[in-house]
């Protein structure tokens, strides 16, 4: 869940996906959810004259499990908050 | 001393720390780890991406180690990309 909730903190902002056939995304984030399936809109494609295909998608809905990369601005993140809830979240539970 | 009951213990003690990480498809990552989970779903910054591609000549059989490089600041990185997280290897 933590990335899902650092995810919810970064909508409507510009993220690159890169994806695992190497395909590679930039666009604003519009939506995630608990598998970290990602919808994008005002998509563009990185290497557009690859993939000639994909030049007419504006709004995209892609599966999280095909995702490699997501590249994201350093001034979206704050560091602290996202590595205190990651210690909490990993400390172990057992005695 | 924290106790490291789990593998992911071990690299929760990194948090705050440049480490590498070993990925599918010939990849390395260098980076600060910010956070992590179960999953080894990864954030990191400053990250520097290795990717290491191997090119034959067909007419000398020789093998040619390619090596491309890229700077990220922030890096999500899905966790099963990953292979290894480690910390940074001395000789580089």
């Amino acid at each position: 869940m933590l990335f899902y909730s650092f995810f919810k903190t970064l909508v409507n902002k510009e993220i690159a996906v890169e994806l695992k056939n190497d395909v590679a995304l930039t666009g604003r984030l519009h939506s995630v959810d608990q598998y970290l399936n990602i919808k994008l809109l005002e998509t563009k494609v990185v290497d557009a004259e690859r993939y000639p295909q994909l030049t007419s998608m504006t709004s995209v809905f892609i599966r999280g499990s095909v995702v490699r990369y997501i590249q994201i601005p350093k001034a979206d993140v704050d560091v602290d908050l996202l590595q205190d809830a990651a210690r909490k979240q990993n400390t172990s539970s057992q005695p | 001393m924290t106790e490291c009951r789990e593998p992911l213990d071990l690299i929760r003690l990194s948090i705050d720390e440049r480490i590498y990480v070993k990925c599918k498809g010939d990849r390395e990552l260098r980076g600060k780890l910010h956070a992590y989970d179960q999953h080894l779903n990864m954030v990191l910054s400053d990250v520097e991406e290795t990717i290491t591609t191997i090119c034959k000549d067909d007419e000398t059989q020789e093998e040619f180690t390619n090596t491309k490089k890229r700077q990220v600041d922030m890096l999500f990185v899905r966790g099963d990309c990953t292979i290894l997280v480690a910390p940074p290897l001395r000789t580089t």
